[in-house]
């Protein structure tokens, strides 16, 4: 835990040392006349390569701070950069570019798309990289042997038990080869066996230098991570561990 | 690359529909009927008026012919042998149209005498055609062998004739045999030659036939004179006609259509009784754009209101759909994909859902042609263009029905669609 510097240095490789940075960032939600604020404040950076758990009681705003993160939102009030670019200028296409070659998503559901096979499903981000068939089938083929489902490749996630299932989103979460990883309760919808299984592969991947952010609630899940973050009614309540995030 | 991701679009469109086979079915129905009602009606149109211009082509654009009816109260009296059916054209309405229409450039008079003519031991029923030189000028057919009727043959007073090809072969055995002379009631007339005559097809009726035999009008009238007298079971029909048809040749096509009002007026004046037929070969294309006209209006509603109804029909599904996938386009969203992606996958969508209902479309739009000549004796004539405006019309209305779910669907919030079960 350090902190958060302003001066984000250059890496080596033209990248910034700090990979997500947010500086008093606000999500406020209208109800009517009531205001919810599900981020009340948040200022955390995360560095290159490493696992965070974030943790909290529900409704804490966890889900919320991830897909602030993931950028499938815009926070309310407040800056967030991502390696050193400031996500609040990009508009919508930029967030999808954004979207498209930095972040790869893990959910609770699995999420995804029924009537697409599991290379289909795998493929799904190389196809709007562009990427010309027989190198997406390839790369589709390499990810599913990695998550340990090469046999699997013609198959509809509806024929696949959920830990299959979460591993073809891991692969497909991997296609487009993203620093970071950002997973919400990835073992939530599963047994405690399968969950483990699932966890030792973020484990692998993170050993492999993805940087991984996962919401979760289950202590035992969250010791895979070498850093926890918990929250409380919208801010970091405390931070256990990890090296580089701050409050 | 470009070419590759449509390819793809359109095959994950066509593997969505079929997921939903039924129902992308009935949803194209409204469009099978607008296009199939497309092609009918630019067939309906184009037989008519492919037809017009055939007969227009075959009876001379620039001619007017007029032909004498037996009036049905003459046909009762002549039957019951009271009185002698006196009807038809006259020499006189000849020398007025002569005399009086300046936008005239041939008046052919025509005197029509059924009888047989034989030749050694061959005979035919022929239809012995009484007329001028000028016939030739009016009715186009090329000579096979020998000569025309010429003005010499009229002063002469000869006995000439010219028979058709069909004629000739009945009669002569060969062509070849031009010269000799056959006999025609108690008369002989000397073949001078042979033409070519129309190939008797449909409706269109030329005013010659195979069983020609044309001989100088002077003539006809010496020989056979102006009464017809039939012989029918018991009794004996008698009739008076002048002439049976007058062909009238005019300057230029801009001036039939006031020649043949002028016609009209001279010979309502001089018939009493309508005793006569004009036929306007130019007002038949008036006639077919008046059928095509009808048939556009009838049909281009009908068409219309399939492709309005179609047209919902499929933004109603794809409405559906967007919601149905809702969740599919906030993975897709999250994934990466652009706005403008996803209303090109659900446009891509659309558009192949009504191309396959064009494609039935069109054949529909092939049979129906068919059973309307089929059952009403309309020509009908598919032209080549109507196809390729019909997938036209059936892209259209997918693109323009189409657009306004697929932007509902790029519009959705990402963390909603995700959300959303
Ligand atoms: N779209 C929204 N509109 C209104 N309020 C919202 C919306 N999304 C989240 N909230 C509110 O923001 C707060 C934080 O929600 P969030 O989903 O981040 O909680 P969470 O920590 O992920 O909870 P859980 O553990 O149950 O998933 C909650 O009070 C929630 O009701
Ligand atoms: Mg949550």
């Amino acid at each position: 835990m350090s902190a958060a510097n302003k001066e984000s240095d250059m890496q080596d490789d033209g990248r910034s040392k700090t990979l997500v940075r947010f500086d008093d960032v606000r999500k406020v939600y209208q109800m009517g006349t009531a205001e919810v604020r599900a981020l009340d404040g948040v200022s955390l950076s995360f560095g290159w390569g490493s696992f965070w758990a974030i943790m909290g009681p529900s409704g804490s705003g966890k889900s919320t701070l991830l897909n602030l993160l993931g950028c499938l939102d815009r926070p309310s009030s407040g800056r967030y950069e991502f390696d050193g670019r400031d996500v609040g200028t990009l508009n919508d296409d930029g967030l999808s570019e954004l979207r498209l070659r930095e972040l790869g998503f893990i959910f609770q559901s699995f999420n995804l798309i029924p009537q697409l096979t599991v290379q289909e499903n795998i493929e799904l981000p190389l196809y709007y990289l562009g990427w010309d068939q027989s190198r997406s089938l390839q790369r589709a083929k390499e990810l599913a042997e990695e998550v340990g489902l090469g046999d699997r490749l013609s198959h509809r996630p509806m024929e696949l038990s959920g830990g299959q299932q979460q591993r073809v989103a891991i692969a497909r979460s991997l296609a487009n080869d993203p620093p970071i990883l950002l997973a919400d309760e990835p073992t939530g919808n599963l047994d405690s066996a399968t969950g483990t299984q699932i966890l030792e592969l973020l484990g692998k991947l993170h050993q492999r230098g993805k940087t991984i952010i996962m919401v979760t609630h289950e202590e035992d899940i969250a010791s895979y991570a070498t850093g926890q973050l918990h929250m409380l009614d919208g801010v970091i309540d405390r931070v256990e561990g990890g090296t580089d995030a701050s409050n | 690359m470009h070419q590759i991701r449509v390819v793809r679009n359109i095959l994950l469109g066509i593997k969505n529909l079929l997921l939903h086979k039924l129902r992308s079915l009935l949803t194209v129905l409204g469009v099978v009927f607008g296009v199939g009602s497309v092609i009918a009606m630019l067939s309906v149109g184009e037989g008519a008026s492919q037809e017009a211009l055939e007969q227009i082509r075959k009876l001379g654009s620039n001619n007017i012919i007029l032909t004498a009816v037996k009036l049905a109260e003459d046909e009762a009296a002549s039957a019951r042998h009271i009185h002698m059916g006196i009807y038809g054209l006259r020499y006189e309405d000849v020398l007025q149209i002569r005399e009086t229409m300046s936008a005239v450039t041939r008046t052919v008079p025509v005197k029509h005498i059924r009888k047989k003519g034989r030749l050694g031991e061959r005979s035919l029923e022929l239809r012995i055609v009484g007329t001028t030189p000028d016939w030739f000028g009016v009715v186009d057919r090329s000579i096979t062998v020998g000569r025309i009727l010429s003005e010499h043959d009229f002063e002469q007073r000869a006995a000439v004739c010219v028979l058709t090809e069909y004629g000739a072969r009945r009669l002569l055995a060969t062509e070849h045999t031009v010269g000799e002379s056959i006999r025609i009631g108690g008369n002989y007339f000397k073949i001078i030659g042979i033409v070519q005559s129309e190939q008797v097809s449909g409706a269109i009726q030329t005013p010659d036939l195979e069983v020609d035999a044309y001989i100088p009008l002077n003539i006809a009238r010496e020989f056979y004179g102006d009464m017809i007298v039939r012989r029918t079971a018991g009794s004996r029909e008698r009739e008076f006609v002048e002439l049976h048809q007058i062909l009238v040749q005019v300057g230029s096509d801009e001036q039939v259509e006031a020649t043949a009002a002028a016609l009209k007026a001279m010979l309502e004046r001089s018939h009493k009784k309508k005793d006569y037929r004009m036929n306007v070969p130019l007002a038949l294309r008036r006639a077919a754009e008046q059928t095509k006209r009808t048939f556009n209006i009838v049909l281009g509603s009908i068409a219309g209101i399939s492709l309005l109804v179609g047209g919902i029909g499929i933004m109603n599904i794809m409405l559906a759909s967007v919601t149905e996938r809702t969740r599919e386009i906030g993975i897709r969203r999250a994934i990466g994909a652009k706005r403008r992606q996803i209303i090109g996958q659900f446009l891509v969508e659309t558009v192949v859902l009504s191309s396959v209902g064009g494609v039935i479309g069109i054949g529909i739009g092939l049979l129906f042609p068919w059973l309307i000549t089929q059952f009403a004796g309309m020509p009908t004539i598919v032209p080549g263009y109507s196809i390729a405006l019909s997938l036209g019309i059936s892209v259209g209305v997918g693109l323009i029905f189409g657009l306004y779910p697929a932007i509902r669907a790029a519009k959705l919030d990402p963390i909603v669609a995700l959300r959303h079960e």
